[in-house]
């Protein structure tokens, strides 16, 4: 086994500057790394690039981050639900670039994998293939897009073990797993931090070949942006 | 009488048939799972990672781990799985999904979409709707068939940013069941009490009246 913990988140973003790349799993606020985005807000890095599906909302989650003005860059797909990012976006003192879903994840896939590019159907005849290369398979026209670059992945699992291994619950999957081994540097928080063994190794979701450090989490606020409900009837 | 979004819904809710994976996107599409008959199979994806969406939870079972796209608390179905959005968008992507329906600001009469961005408004994103309308096969529109202006939302050709270009198959509104054909707009079914002539003077783009034209059934 080759061990991947950290004593603690500030051993965990140990390397962390101003300028640098992070990429951020979650969706919406479901799955987001709480304690790896409050150790940069206590950081107070600056000029950082996000690439995240989301940027989270006014008080919690990217949205943190963007209060004290860290971030120079998001790269999103969908940033509603954010008045200070509206603001910084229309003022232009933050640059955005919105790109497909699918197109998010396929660019860190491509980066886990090591594939340089790929070519995606999602954007052709609209303006996010501008200036992009295109090329046709069997009449069908594709976009090709890059593989992201990133200097850390943060991502958060349910449980994990020492050898960094992942397991994920429910929808908080998302975009952590295809993160995970797509920057220099992968940082996985966990809710239970378990010895090796205890995972059984078929129902591992991450291998912890693609994590460098892990630990276990404290004080998961896990909020809710939507609570919608059914009657009773 | 024209439809309201309910009602648009649940004349949607008839093309969803037996077997189908079906991706809903946000709006009057998130209604159409109300209607789908209970006699046929048919499982929802959401995009953010689940094959076998239920309904809302009760209050108190909700689970900040269980959200669809739209972010709101769901539920998991017998039979439900989870997976990364990798995963997500390759099951759309290889056309696993058979159905996407989603809602649109335009449609034009060539199939294209726009649907995300309107110039020197606060943009919010595409989310995975460039995806979905870039690979799907059967994409079906649910949308009014003017704007709060009362402008045509059937267009020649879309006037804002596009989504994807020549993808949407079929379209139902308000006022009637269009198909998107390669020489423009077919009406297929009028909303019960609608007129050819209304559904013509709500209709920019160029739509194709052959015979009579029958009722929506409900």
């Amino acid at each position: 086994m080759i061990r991947k913990t950290v004593e603690n988140v500030q051993e965990a973003l140990k390397g962390v500057e101003d300028g640098m790349t992070f990429m951020l799993g979650g969706f919406g606020l479901s799955g987001i790394p709480e304690n790896a985005i409050s150790e940069l807000v206590r950081l107070n890095i600056k000029e950082l690039t996000c690439i995240s599906n989301n940027a989270g909302v006014d008080d919690f989650g990217l949205g943190l981050l963007l209060h004290k003005k860290q971030i120079k860059k998001m790269v999103s797909s969908y940033v509603g639900e954010n008045e200070e990012f509206e603001r910084q976006m229309l003022s232009e003192e933050l640059d955005v670039e919105l790109i497909p879903q699918g197109t998010l994840a396929a660019r860190c896939q491509a980066a886990q994998q090591g594939f340089p590019a790929i070519f995606t159907p999602a954007g052709y005849g609209t303006e996010v293939a501008e200036g992009k290369e295109i090329r046709e398979f069997d009449g069908k026209m594709y976009v090709l897009e890059r593989a992201f670059k990133a200097d850390f992945a943060f991502v958060k699992a349910w449980k994990g073990d020492k050898a960094g291994n992942l397991i994920f619950k429910g929808t908080a999957r998302n975009f952590n797993p295809v993160m995970c081994g797509s920057a220099k540097i992968t940082v996985a928080e966990v809710e239970e931090l378990v010895e090796p063994g205890e995972l059984d190794p078929n129902e591992i979701h991450i291998p912890g070949i693609f994590v460098q450090r892990v630990f276990e989490g404290k004080n998961y606020e896990k909020r809710i942006e939507q609570r919608t409900f059914r009657q009773k009837s | 009488m024209a439809l309201d979004k309910n009602g648009i819904a649940q004349r949607i809710a008839k093309e969803v048939k037996d077997g189908y994976y079906v991706n809903l996107g946000i709006g009057i599409p998130t209604l159409v799972a109300n209607f789908v008959r209970d006699d046929i199979e048919v499982e929802f994806q959401s995009e953010n990672g689940i094959l076998g969406m239920g309904p809302f939870p009760f209050e108190g079972e909700e689970d900040p781990d269980l959200i669809n796209a739209g972010k709101q608390t769901i539920t998991a179905l017998p039979g439900a799985s989870f997976f990364d959005s990798a995963m997500s968008f390759g099951m759309i992507r290889g056309k696993h999904v058979h159905l996407t329906i989603l809602g649109a600001m335009e449609v034009a009469e060539n199939g294209d979409i726009a649907n995300w961005k309107i110039p020197g408004k606060m943009v919010k994103g595409m989310g995975g709707a460039m995806d979905l309308v870039a690979s799907a096969d059967n994409i079906i529109v649910a949308m009014m068939h003017t704007n709060k202006a009362g402008q045509s939302k059937l267009l020649k050709r879309c006037t804002l940013p596009l989504t994807g270009v020549g993808c949407v198959t079929k379209i139902v509104t308000n006022l009637a069941v269009i198909e998107v054909t390669k020489d423009g707009f077919k009406l297929l079914e009028r909303a019960p009490g609608v007129s050819v002539a209304e559904i013509e003077q709500a209709t920019e783009g160029k739509l194709i009246v052959e015979g009579d034209i029958p009722e929506m059934k409900l």
